[in-house]
């Protein structure tokens, strides 16, 4: 059943072949196998769980019909849970219980999704390969000794091992795609106010974005046509029209064309990891597509101004957590200062503190100028780099990762080198479009993903383009070993 | 040395919103410690601040008001620091982009003149919590319903030479929220608060270095904080010393100011456009109905009374001070139809029976209507000025309207020739001495000798002759 489609187990459902709550407690039997070894949930949520299993079976037999009803999916630990524990991969947090839901999780309840539990991340979303966590590492299915990618590495490895049918994610610089790359599935970034933020809690503001993680494509679409919409709760949601994501599926690829930027391959980029690109360009220019080389000749500059933009504002984000309220405080505080000290000091981990001191030495007086307003400037210029290029092509695409998942360990002690494994994903944030990673051939047994940028509010293009691909091959479909 | 004193201020005013500037909480005064905030107010992970519009719409009135720049374009800052009484450790303001540019207001001097001052900026902003130091033992509680009320802080230009410029300016500042109706103005609730920037410099001279003073819950403080931080930077300069750039706290009790925290330890705080909220963007169109609707100011108001009504320069500003004063009084001068009479008694029997009572006029017993009643009365003569205190009395202790009262105690006066001369022919007669001393008196001691008549024949109608026709009927008879 762990191998099916949203699509296939919604009709299992309607036509009675299993129930959600068989389907809930066979996915919830392969939580309890499997979560020691992977580590990809903080929380199970067994027992509501299977009640509203129970629920679904109801509607279900009363002959209601929505995608996702009876499907249990899994919630990365980021989105606010009422009366169920939100971490955010924190110790800060590990004591707290959420008062209220995310936007996006009451409409997961509303849509009659199961939700199976909470997934591991690096602790606020900071991080890219879920070293980060509070709760220990998270292991990718496909080698355990390798990371996940993050910072939604928990529902990443969750979905590839078949540990819930699909999850949410939040990508602030690369969170969802890096991961789908790392553990081989389909994750979307939306463009930036597609999926509101209500609930998520903050990393940096202008660059989170809540969006699936899944299967594939067609999975993809479903989650997002739940996620999807304007939020009045979230002032930079946008009031857009949502389409029909599965209506779009069957869309032509004729004519298409696809930029593919000459700062993207060649290069530097690993020969293997290239030749799995240009396989995959291959098969879209067979299907009748055209690729068009383009210029982003600002790509090599949005590490460092995501590296001031995003600590700038986790820095101010993260303020309230201050052992006042709620969360984690340190014990017999001597004084105000000291309990705000040893509150942050003692619940935050090592890349949270020092990802605040980057943001407070930014936004500080005297260098304000020099980093956070000439961030923003070129954020601009990284942002016209694509405006331009969708003057001449309907997508881009190009790598995920520089490289398949590296080994647990590998580069936790180098923060430098694990900040350029999000070298191709960052700008997609910085410019607020759309962005998907899809697994195309693997490189040594790992999986490889493949980068697909979208203009703004072009998910249901991007969505086709990929769903396309996946007809016509089946990269997508691979399982790891030992979790078939 | 001559000494010149420069004084800006920096307002605070409580926008007068049913709920929260960034959460859907209800901003009403005195609820239980905490149960008036939400999860926005309370900073829990997760949440988002959406504007409140109609804190928009009060700035913007505001700003119409003194004819300032507005910002069709304003942007919201965090203001970053640590505090318990600030959820979020940040609090959403304006910084570079305020909604209120420069603008300006007059001021009324002792002397008659008006004074220009300038308003360098009015931005929008959420207020923090509030602290609690006692019953805590030793512990600190907080009581977060004040978080997220809507403030717009009016920021004024160094352009006040005096604690009572400064006074009239804040008063002036004061009158004009009231009459927007953007604000209740009340200072002890803390919904109006004022922080003065002093600083001395030989007259003419650079400006000195300022002192921010705090606390400063009335105008009466104001004006007193104002004069002794003076006195003491002017002792300290003479005496060679030098003043530091620092907050100091007014302490009413033992009347002086001390330092809180000095510049040195002041935070850095690191403000950066909110990423939460989009930039406000003003429409024309909503300036202009707001312009269209904006109601008649305190400046425009006393003008009108002292041409329309004829009142003096004096009445009309008293009239004013207040837009409810103001509109009661003109309902008492609608109702009696005499708007002269009708400022005397407002700024005289009923003002004076409010202090009295420590009342205000909200809770005055005595509606504009049932006192305009009573001043028709006086003006169709049915009772003179001197009974009317009686029965003003009478309606105060709530024994009904004017024609109520005139009538159970039979006040009304009595206008009838013959039944007064039928009392002056009685008091003279009574009176033969006095009659003939009158008589024989002096032309100009004659009025002052005509005073025992009236008295007695006022005495013996009991108040209620008419005094005119009294005073005609003497005239002749003696």
């Amino acid at each position: 059943m762990h191998n099916k489609t949203i699509s296939e187990l919604a009709l299992g459902l309607r036509v009675g072949d299993f129930t959600s709550v068989e389907l809930t407690r066979s996915y919830l039997d392969r939580v309890s196998k499997f979560n020691n070894e992977l580590n990809s949930y903080i929380t199970v949520c067994e027992e509501s769980a299977l009640q509203s299993a129970e629920i679904a079976d109801r509607r279900i037999r009363a002959g209601e019909a929505e995608p996702l009803l009876g499907i249990p999916i899994a919630h990365k630990d980021i989105f606010c849970t009422e009366g169920v524990k939100t971490s955010c991969g924190s110790k800060m947090l590990d004591n707290f219980i959420a008062p209220y839901d995310a936007h996006v999780v009451s409409l997961f309840n509303q849509s009659g999704a199961v939700m199976l539990g909470k997934t591991n991340m690096d602790e606020f979303a900071m991080g890219s390969s879920n070293e980060n966590s509070y709760y220990g590492p998270v292991h990718n299915p496909w080698k355990l000794e390798a990371v996940p990618g993050g910072s939604s590495g928990g529902s990443a490895s969750a979905v590839a091992a078949g540990l819930c049918v699909a999850a949410t994610g939040t990508d602030t610089g690369g969170s969802i795609r890096q991961p789908a790359a790392f553990c081989g599935i389909t994750g979307l970034k939306p463009t930036y106010g597609r999926v509101s933020r209500y609930g998520m809690i903050a990393f940096a503001s202008s660059l989170d974005q809540g969006g699936p993680m899944t299967r594939t494509a067609e999975d993809a679409a479903a989650m997002l046509q739940v996620m999807a919409g304007f939020d009045p709760r979230d002032s930079t949601s946008a009031d857009q029209p949502v389409p029909d994501y599965m209506a779009g599926l069957g869309n032509d690829l004729s004519g298409l064309r696809i930029g593919v930027p000459k700062e993207y391959l060649g290069g530097g980029l690993d020969a293997d990891i290239e030749a799995s690109i240009q396989l995959a360009l291959a098969e879209y220019t067979r299907m009748g597509a055209e690729l068009v080389e383009i210029s982003l000749p600002n790509t090599q500059l949005g590490v460092p101004t995501y590296y001031v933009v995003a600590p700038a504002e986790c820095s101010s984000n993260l303020s309230r957590f201050d052992g006042v309220r709620y969360g984690y405080r340190c014990s017999d505080p001597k004084d105000l200062e000291d309990l705000y000290k040893r509150s942050r000091g003692e619940g935050f981990g090592p890349e949270v503190k020092r990802r605040i001191m980057i943001g407070t030495y930014a936004l500080s007086a005297g260098y304000y100028d020099a980093y956070y307003l000439k961030a923003q400037k070129i954020r601009h210029l990284i942002s016209d780099d694509f405006r331009e290029a969708f003057k001449k092509v309907d997508v881009i695409m190009g790598p995920t990762a520089p490289s398949t998942a590296f080994g647990i360990g590998e580069k936790s002690d180098d923060p430098v080198t694990m900040y350029l494994s999000d070298i191709y994903t960052i700008a997609v944030n910085l410019a607020g479009l759309p962005g998907m990673s899809i697994p195309v051939k693997p490189v040594g047994g790992m999986p490889v993903g493949l980068q697909l940028i979208g203009n703004y509010f072009e998910e249901a293009k991007l969505l086709n383009v990929a769903h396309r691909l996946q007809q016509e091959t089946d990269w997508h479909s691979a399982t790891p070993a030992g979790f078939e | 040395m001559q000494w010149e004193t420069v004084i800006g201020l920096e307002i605070h005013a409580q926008l007068a919103t049913k709920s929260k500037i960034f959460s859907g909480a209800s901003t009403a005064f005195g609820a239980a410690p905490n149960t008036q905030a939400c999860n926005v107010d309370l900073g829990m992970p997760g949440v988002l601040p959406v504007l409140n519009k109609e804190a928009v719409r009060m700035a913007v009135t505001f700003g119409v008001a003194i004819d300032a720049e507005i910002g069709q374009r304003s942007v919201f800052a965090r203001k970053n620091y640590f505090y318990p009484d600030l959820p979020k450790g940040y609090q959403i303001s304006q910084f570079e982009l305020p909604i209120v540019g420069k603008g300006e207001v007059d001021i009324e001097l002792d002397d008659g003149f008006c004074k220009p001052v300038g308003v360098t900026r009015a931005h929008l902003e959420e207020d923090a919590g509030k602290s609690l130091h006692e019953d805590f033992h030793g512990m600190t509680g907080v009581d977060l319903n004040r978080a997220g009320t809507p403030l717009l802080e009016i920021v004024s230009e160094p352009d006040m030479r005096s604690a009572k410029e400064a006074v009239a300016y804040a008063k002036k500042i004061h009158q004009i929220v009231q009459y927007l109706g953007i604000c209740d103005g009340n200072m002890q609730e803390g919904s109006f608060r004022c922080d003065a920037n002093v600083s001395v410099r030989p007259l003419g001279g650079p400006l000195g270095t300022r002192a921010e003073l705090k606390n400063l819950n009335s105008f009466r403080f104001l004006e007193r904080a104002i004069n002794i931080e003076v006195e003491r930077q002017i002792d300290l300069i003479e005496a060679g010393g030098a003043v530091v750039q620092e907050t100091r706290l007014y302490d009413a009790d033992k009347d002086e100011t001390r330092s809180m925290r000095s510049k040195e330890e002041a935070n850095d705080y690191r403000y950066f456009p909110d990423p939460d909220l989009l930039p406000v963007e003003l429409d024309a169109d909503l300036i202009e109905t707001i312009r269209s609707a904006m109601p008649e100011l305190p400046d425009a108001k006393r003008l009108r009374f002292a041409e329309v009504y004829g009142l003096s320069e004096y009445d009309a500003a008293v009239l004013t001070a207040s837009k409810d004063l103001a509109e009661y009084f003109e309902q008492v001068a609608k109702v009696a139809g005499d708007a002269k009479l009708a400022a005397n008694w407002v700024m005289g029997e009923l003002s004076g029976s409010l202090n009295k009572a420590g009342l205000d006029l909200s809770e005055s017993p005595l509606s504009a209507e049932t006192l305009g009643g009573m001043l028709l009365r006086i003006v169709d003569k049915t009772i003179s000025g001197k009974i009317a205190k009686q029965v003003f009395e009478a309606m105060w202790a709530g024994e009904g309207e004017a024609d109520q009262i005139i009538e159970a105690k039979g006040l009304k006066q009595i206008t009838d020739t013959g039944a007064i001369e039928a009392v002056v022919d009685g008091v003279l007669e009574a009176n033969p001495e006095q009659v003939a001393n009158y008589r024989s008196a002096d032309e100009k001691k004659r009025p002052k000798m005509l005073g025992f008549f009236v008295g007695q024949v006022m005495k013996q109608s009991k108040g209620k002759a008419n005094p005119q026709q009294v005073n005609e009927l003497l005239l002749k008879k003696l």
